[in-house]
């Protein structure tokens, strides 16, 4: 029986060959040989390809529940998430998924430039990736606004603005972003559009793309300390390697794709499970301004750097530095396409990663941080923290809160992180000095001349003199 | 029938000039189909930059419900809600009312990328609370990242209603900037 059932399966497979050809030529790709001694460094690549795979599947299945209208989104989202059966499961693989993704084709471009990988005859292949890199950073961007909640909404309005600063066509640019001259109906659909039609066409494509260059070009073989790449010989020399050392890559190499595979599917879904989706914030009520506009992780360094630049330099950095970045990319094989391969001989291009990667993480934790934002839920400093009833400072510390300065200065361990800590400001300011500076303002202070009293000033003055004396006092 | 001269599997051959012909013939079709296809399609999907939008004014409330010296929030409408847009469509501004007769309107967004900004009425100031912006009470640029006072708000006062219509975006390069009209 068992070989009977096994002869009506082979002859299925043999018709379906016949006609098709699927099979052997689904088993040319797979069995193609690729250089020896890949290892683990050759894994990310596939580790995102799989990571695209979930956000897919996720993604279909959330868009069976999503509805894409800008009143009833919100409602939509919190059914997903806490009434919906897996819904919030699912949610947090889709976000989780999404970041793995961000980071992995971070650490899949940085793995591809410091082997040199990119060189000849792999050019197009980054200029694929780099696509690639791109449009995951809008799909990031454009799922964030799927969720539909306060946060979404003003980064709606934060990427209008940042847009509306191109020179000619800015208001044509943010104008086409919200779907009109204002965040409202049109705006979500125009996101869902690209976030489900338009970016993944173009990834499908890019993708088909990238892996038809993969299967055409070869993998590159591990880079040597002292072997060159030269353009006139490399083909040559590759299929040599090849036929002298080639391995096939199922399962010789692709087993630790399917490990790392494995390990990654297995994070997304334990991070799903006990992390959970973010929160969803407010209704996507424009009308209230309570909030606190931040964008998800991945994007937080860039919100640092627009803290952090000096003022003149923003709107040439918000257009330019993009722009530049995409075209310095694009170059980079056009510029290096030949040469050493081995980052020990390539010792600026560790460099320039390493201060990249640096850079980020740096921006990244100060956007975490965000200093430059005022701490609105600042409480006023307790009885205990002034130390004394004294009149003139416990008004002062009242004041001192009522009047803002304790959104942006820290005053014994409560407040901004803004302007610097007051707690010692009378070891550095006169009485007079310290009157002046709040009269007149200066550096990133404010001039509170019109806003204060004399009265107050005299108050405020008092409080802060006497911060070193009470704080020095154990409570 | 193939002639005896031609290879074998490939058919009668047309003369070159013919073929020429027809291959530009088909190059031609193809172009003006998909450009007949796409201009449409791009025409729809950038209506909303060439379609002309009247702006509709909105009433916030009756000049009396607001107390002479007070900054408060009013919501209101979108000039070109949809139907299906909720509490999207709606948008807020800061009034204060001057006295018995004149009120201003102030725009909830910063002057940097259109953060909400918030009154602080003790401090007599409004703040941004992503990148650090601070206005003076008529939303003059005190502290920020961008130097420039927050964008107008059109609003106005008639038969004791207030009415007011929306700052569009991008909020920065709106004419009149910085400015407020009241009557």
């Amino acid at each position: 029986m068992a070989g009977f059932i096994r002869k009506i399966l082979s002859d299925a497979v043999d018709a379906f060959e016949e006609r098709t050809g699927l099979v052997k030529f689904i088993g040319d790709i797979a069995r193609h040989p690729v250089p020896p001694d890949t290892g683990w460094w050759y894994v990310f690549g596939s580790a995102v390809l799989v990571c695209f795979i979930i956000q897919v599947v996720t993604g279909i299945a959330l868009a069976t529940r999503y509805v894409a209208s800008s009143g009833s989104a919100y409602q939509v989202l919190n059914y997903i998430t806490y009434k919906a059966v897996l819904g919030n499961l699912l949610r947090g693989m889709h976000f989780f998924g999404a970041s793995a993704m961000i980071l992995l084709v971070g650490i899949h471009m940085i793995q591809v430039f410091l082997m040199g990988c990119y060189k000849y005859p792999r050019e197009f292949n980054w200029i694929t990736g780099v696509m690639l890199l791109f449009l995951t950073v809008a799909m990031g961007f454009t799922g964030q606004l799927l969720r539909w909640d306060q946060t979404a909404v003003w980064a709606t309005v934060l990427a209008a603005e940042m847009l509306g600063r191109t020179p000619f066509i800015g208001t044509y640019l943010a104008r086409f972003l919200l779907g009109g001259k204002t965040l409202g109906g049109a705006t979500l659909s125009r996101f869902l559009a690209f976030h489900v039609f338009f970016l993944p066409a173009a990834i499908f494509t890019i993708v088909g793309i990238h892996l038809y260059l993969v299967i055409h070009d070869g993998i590159s073989a591990p880079p040597v300390p002292g072997v060159k790449v030269n353009p006139k010989t490399y083909r040559a020399e590759y299929e040599k390697l090849l036929d002298e050392r080639g391995v096939p890559f199922w399962p010789d190499v692709a087993w630790r794709d399917v490990v790392v595979a494995f390990g990654v599917v297995a994070t997304i879904v334990a991070l799903a499970h006990f992390v959970g989706p973010p929160e969803l914030g407010k209704p996507p009520n424009p009308s209230l301004l309570a909030n606190d506009p931040s964008p998800d992780w991945y994007m937080l360094w860039y919100y640092a750097v627009l803290a952090l630049l000096p003022r003149g330099m923003e709107s040439v950095f918000m257009i330019a530095a993009p722009l530049c970045a995409v075209v310095f990319l694009l170059l980079v094989p056009v510029l290096w396409n030949k040469g050493e391969r081995h980052p020990s001989r390539r010792p600026w291009a560790v460099a320039a990663v390493l201060m990249i990667v640096l850079s980020i993480v740096g921006f990244w934790i100060e956007g975490s941080k965000a200093p430059w934002s005022p701490k609105f839920d600042a409480q006023p400093l307790s009885a205990a923290l002034v130390g004394t009833t004294s009149p003139p400072i416990v008004t002062g510390a009242q004041l001192f809160h009522d009047k803002g300065c304790e959104f942006c200065h820290t005053v014994d361990g409560q407040g901004g992180m803004r302007g610097p800590d007051l707690t010692d400001v009378a070891h550095r300011l006169s009485v007079n000095d310290l009157r002046i500076k709040i009269a007149n303002g200066g550096g990133n202070m404010p001039s509170f001349a019109g806003i204060v009293t004399h009265d107050d000033l005299d108050n405020l003055v008092a409080f802060l003199e006497s911060r070193p004396t009470m704080t020095s006092i154990p409570p | 029938m193939p002639s005896e001269t031609q290879e074998p599997g490939r058919g009668e051959a047309l003369s070159p000039e013919r073929r020429r012909f027809l291959g530009r013939l088909s190059i031609a079709l193809s172009a003006i189909a998909a450009a007949m296809v796409g201009i449409l399609v791009v025409g729809f999907i950038i209506g909303p930059l060439i379609q002309s939008e009247e702006p509709v004014w909105r009433q916030v409330g009756a000049v009396n419900n607001f107390q002479i010296g007070e900054t408060v929030k009013v919501s209101f409408e979108d000039p070109s809600p949809m139907l299906w847009a909720g509490v999207t469509s709606l948008t807020a501004a800061w009034l204060r009312r001057l006295d018995a007769e004149r009120l201003v309107a102030f725009t909830i967004n910063c002057a940097h990328l259109g953060c909400p900004v918030r009154w602080l009425p003790k401090a007599g100031l409004f703040m941004c609370p992503c990148h650090g912006g601070v206005y003076y009470a008529d939303e003059q640029w005190l502290q920020g990242r961008r130097p420039a006072p927050c964008s107008n708000i059109r609003s106005a006062c008639a038969t004791g209603r207030w009415r007011s219509w929306r700052v569009p975006f991008p909020s920065i390069n709106q004419p009149g900037a910085g400015r407020w009209q009241g009557s």
